[in-house]
């Protein structure tokens, strides 16, 4: 087991790097606090899957195992569990993944077409289900996902479309569904964070509702609440969301993400 | 040893207008679209589909043979919403059973092994309780020793299908079927769960050589019939003989259905096989 709780060597270009460190780094974009966000999602989770869905969530759960989180497991997005390099290290159908998710050892960071005050998230349709205005995806393994391992969500557009009162099917389930579906939905039911473009978000409020947990550097609260379609816990002190470090920075801008994938869905 | 072997037309022979019918592949993975190619040319319709879905389910929802369907979603994978299937639930041109991705699996276990339904513990809590009134709840006979509480789950109903449609890299005369890509998808399940099970293939073998055992997915005694359809999961990917085809997936998700069919669908299998080929050389 040494092999995989070793923090990943960098990777080598072989040639010397060439003289070009005094100029500072560029400050930190948006899309870059997002993914320093998301990869916080999976700090301290020990050996699980990392399953990130959307480009910034996937670049973040890559960051957190080159770094801080060297256990985590990842997949090519197929079928394979892949080092850092790509190389292969285990095999994981649907079958066994939807294993993976039953057996708890799993974080999986999940869209929302729409997501509510206590986390319950829609990705199936728009409207009345029986003739929907607007058929999306379908609820997918969101209800499995919820029940069973934790499940955090990304936002790349924070909007009062997003962010409503009430979804109009519950996919993934939240906190008071869960409550009131009883202790076979609560046994393993935890949704650790939402992240959008606008801050980060979780459930630590005595009722399990959203609370603002961190901005992004640049928003203000005024802003979030125009965003959000519901009133969420705003604590007296609003931290911002912590700054990356230039090693981060690097590794987010040279080796995971060089094409940019980030701003495309968070642009600057 | 009995030689299964039939054409995709012949496998449509024997399928009936109201069956239910399972489909295998995953979204745009590996799905039998010879065999769904072949159903459309048929008149057999109002059917009930059970698929992981993806063009399989959009090309017969927009040909208006779909009565109900199970799924969990339906997608083309680097199209994530299915164009003629969100019109068609938009117009509400079909009943639809949706549940969730393990419930589907765990539905397709129960048919196999001949249980009315399996538990599972998605979907308590979220609206495909509420969307699905016609699904029941178990509860466990054994008390939870930490907690000394008997959970309650969703008691999944089995799958259970008149056929099912797959598609594989290999097969032999007998239904023997091999997978050579990364994931063997749900294709056996689908077989098990079925009262008859059509196979079709990229290649016919006599026998396969040098095998990797975990590649035989597929049992000749849950197979009825045969079909060797080169390029029979086009456009969907089936790999490593081919990719899906990105730029034909493209001009599917785009082109009205009347004229696609027009361009396409007009003659046999070959016919469509001709008819994309020189779309793309056309492209160049």
């Amino acid at each position: 087991m040494t092999d995989a709780t070793r923090p990943s060597p960098a990777p080598s270009t072989g040639a010397p790097l060439p003289d070009t460190r005094t100029p500072p780094l560029l400050p930190p974009t948006r899309a870059e606090y997002c993914v320093i966000a998301c990869a916080e999602a999976w700090r301290d989770n020990g050996e699980v899957l990392a399953s990130p869905m959307g480009a910034v969530p996937s670049v973040g759960a890559r960051l957190a195992r080159r770094t801080f989180a060297p256990e985590l497991l990842l997949t090519d997005g197929e079928a394979m569990l892949v080092g850092p390099d790509g190389t292969p290290e285990g095999w994981l159908p649907y079958r066994r993944h939807l294993t993976m998710v039953t057996g708890g050892r799993r974080h999986v960071m999940m869209g929302a077409s729409q997501i509510d005050r206590f986390g319950n998230q829609n990705i199936s349709c728009i409207g009345d289900w029986e003739r929907p205005a607007r058929q999306l995806l379908g609820v997918r393994g969101a209800p499995v996902n919820t029940l069973n391992n934790p499940v955090s969500y990304w936002v790349p557009k924070h909007s009062t479309r997003v962010f409503v009162e009430k979804v109009d099917m519950i996919s993934g389930v939240g906190y008071d569904s869960a409550a009131e579906a009883g202790p076979t939905a609560t046994r393993y039911h935890r949704i650790p964070r939402v992240v959008s473009n606008l801050g980060v978000f979780d459930f630590a409020t005595p009722d399990h509702s959203m609370r603002l947990a961190s901005l992004h550097p640049g928003v203000t609260v005024e802003e979030v609440l125009a965003a959000t379609g519901f009133g969420p816990t705003v604590p007296d002190e609003v931290p911002y969301t912590r700054e990356p470090t230039a090693a981060e920075l690097e590794l987010i801008r040279e080796v995971i993400d060089p094409q940019g994938l980030r701003d495309r869905e968070v642009p600057g | 040893m009995s030689d299964k072997t039939m054409t995709a037309d012949e496998v449509v022979s024997r399928l009936r207008s109201g069956m239910t019918l399972g489909i295998g592949g995953w979204g745009s993975r590996r799905k039998p679209m010879a065999l769904v190619r072949a159903l459309l040319r048929s008149q057999v319709t109002d059917l009930t589909i059970v698929s992981y879905g993806g063009p399989d389910v959009g090309m017969l929802a927009a040909a208006g043979r779909i009565r109900k369907l199970v799924a969990a979603f339906v997608t083309l994978d680097s199209i994530p919403l299915e164009p003629h299937y969100r019109a068609a639930r938009q117009s509400g041109a079909f009943e639809l059973t949706e549940v969730d991705e393990a419930m589907f699996m765990w539905g397709l276990h129960a048919a196999a092994n001949r249980l009315p339904f399996m538990p599972v513990r998605a979907g308590i809590g979220s609206d495909v309780m509420r969307v699905n009134p016609g699904l029941r709840t178990v509860t466990s006979p054994y008390e939870d020793t930490a907690t000394g509480i008997r959970e309650t789950f969703v008691a999944m109903p089995a799958l259970r299908m008149d056929a099912a449609l797959v598609h594989v890299n290999r097969a032999d005369r007998s239904g023997n079927g091999q997978y050579l890509g990364p994931d063997p998808y749900f294709d056996d399940l689908f077989c098990e769960a079925a009262d008859n099970a059509y196979v079709s293939c990229e290649r016919l073998v006599d026998r396969f050589d040098d095998v990797v055992p975990q590649t035989l997915l597929v049992n000749r005694h849950s197979v009825t019939g045969v079909v060797e359809t080169p390029g029979g999961a086009h456009p969907t990917s089936c790999v490593p003989d081919h990719d899906r085809d990105e730029p034909f997936q493209k001009l599917y998700a785009t082109t009205p259905w009347p004229e696609f069919t027009e361009r396409f669908l007009y003659g046999d299998e070959k016919a469509y096989q001709s008819a994309a080929q020189t779309w793309h050389e056309e492209r160049r």
